[in-house]
């Protein structure tokens, strides 16, 4: 099984993931760093991404979009913030407009990603934080939005809630 | 933290969602912010009436509404909508299915290596 833990934290805002690959970190830092190798798993399949845009050195700045079946295409951008190959990486993933750059007044999630060798196998764990309730919902509507079959899911999701 | 609603804000998601329009007017609002005059386009009846559902969902917490300029912009309320919780879950769910495509370039790579 690839991912072993999985803890959110609601009150901090925080989801982290830990994952083991059989490869070793090099090769699963290149999954980060190979735009080519990032496009095929950054996405849903339904909603692939596309990186026009990968720097991956501290300070620097991708900018992708996914193309969703609806032909829609929402956009958004990273950061890198620290590297430390192929142990870390600290990046900033915010949401981007129409043009492709980042759009204002809406703040990025930090990711925060560790690289431990067991071996011959490598353990990724990921930590995301995030401002707030409505940056996470943005975030999370642009990673898995498939149009209307999401707000029904989430007006289910009030219905449930108002159940408790 | 919304872990639960009260009776009377229960009552008024209900009420609130117990309409076609305003159902769709939620899902517009979840996919990106609009204002109301932006919504009122898109339903064959008069300002006033599609003004009078944006408050019914304002009054249920279901979106918010603000003034920017000569507009008022309607968003989704991501706190009452879903609750924290049910965000992360599907924030995590998104991170499972990125690791295990990861596992999948990995294994694709060792195939291309034999």
């Amino acid at each position: 099984m690839t991912v072993i833990d999985s803890t959110k934290d609601t009150d901090a805002l925080t989801l982290t993931l830990v994952a083991e690959f059989d490869a070793d970190a090099e090769r699963v830092w290149e999954v980060w760093e190979d735009p080519r190798k990032l496009e095929r798993w950054w996405g849903p399949p339904t909603f692939p991404a596309t990186f026009t845009r990968h720097e991956f050195v501290v300070g620097g700045q991708s900018r992708y979009f996914m193309t969703g079946p609806n032909g829609e295409t929402p956009r958004g951008w990273w950061r890198i913030d620290a590297l430390a190959q192929p142990r870390q990486i600290e990046f900033a993933n915010g949401l981007a407009g129409e043009d492709g750059e980042p759009a204002p007044g809406v703040e990025p999630a930090a990711g925060h990603v560790t690289f431990e060798a067991l071996g011959e196998r490598t353990r990724m764990t990921v930590q995301t934080r995030f401002v707030d309730a409505a940056q996470m919902q943005k975030m999370i509507d642009m990673g898995m939005q498939e149009g209307m079959g999401l707000a029904i899911g989430q007006i289910d999701a009030v219905l449930s809630l108002a159940a408790v | 933290m919304v872990v639960g609603l009260s009776e009377a804000e229960a009552d008024r998601v209900f009420q609130a969602l117990a309409d076609s329009t305003r159902r769709d007017i939620l899902a517009q609002t979840i996919e990106r912010e609009q204002s109301v005059s932006a919504l009122a386009r898109r339903y064959e009846m008069s300002f006033a009436a599609v003004q009078k559902h944006v408050a019914v969902l304002e009054r249920a917490a279901l979106i918010a509404k603000q003034r920017r300029g000569r507009e008022q912009i309607v968003r989704a309320n991501a706190p009452t909508v879903r609750g924290a919780a049910a965000l992360l879950d599907a924030y995590e769910q998104l991170w499972i299915q990125r690791a295990n495509q990861i596992a999948d370039v990995l294994a694709g790579e060792e195939g291309d290596r034999r």
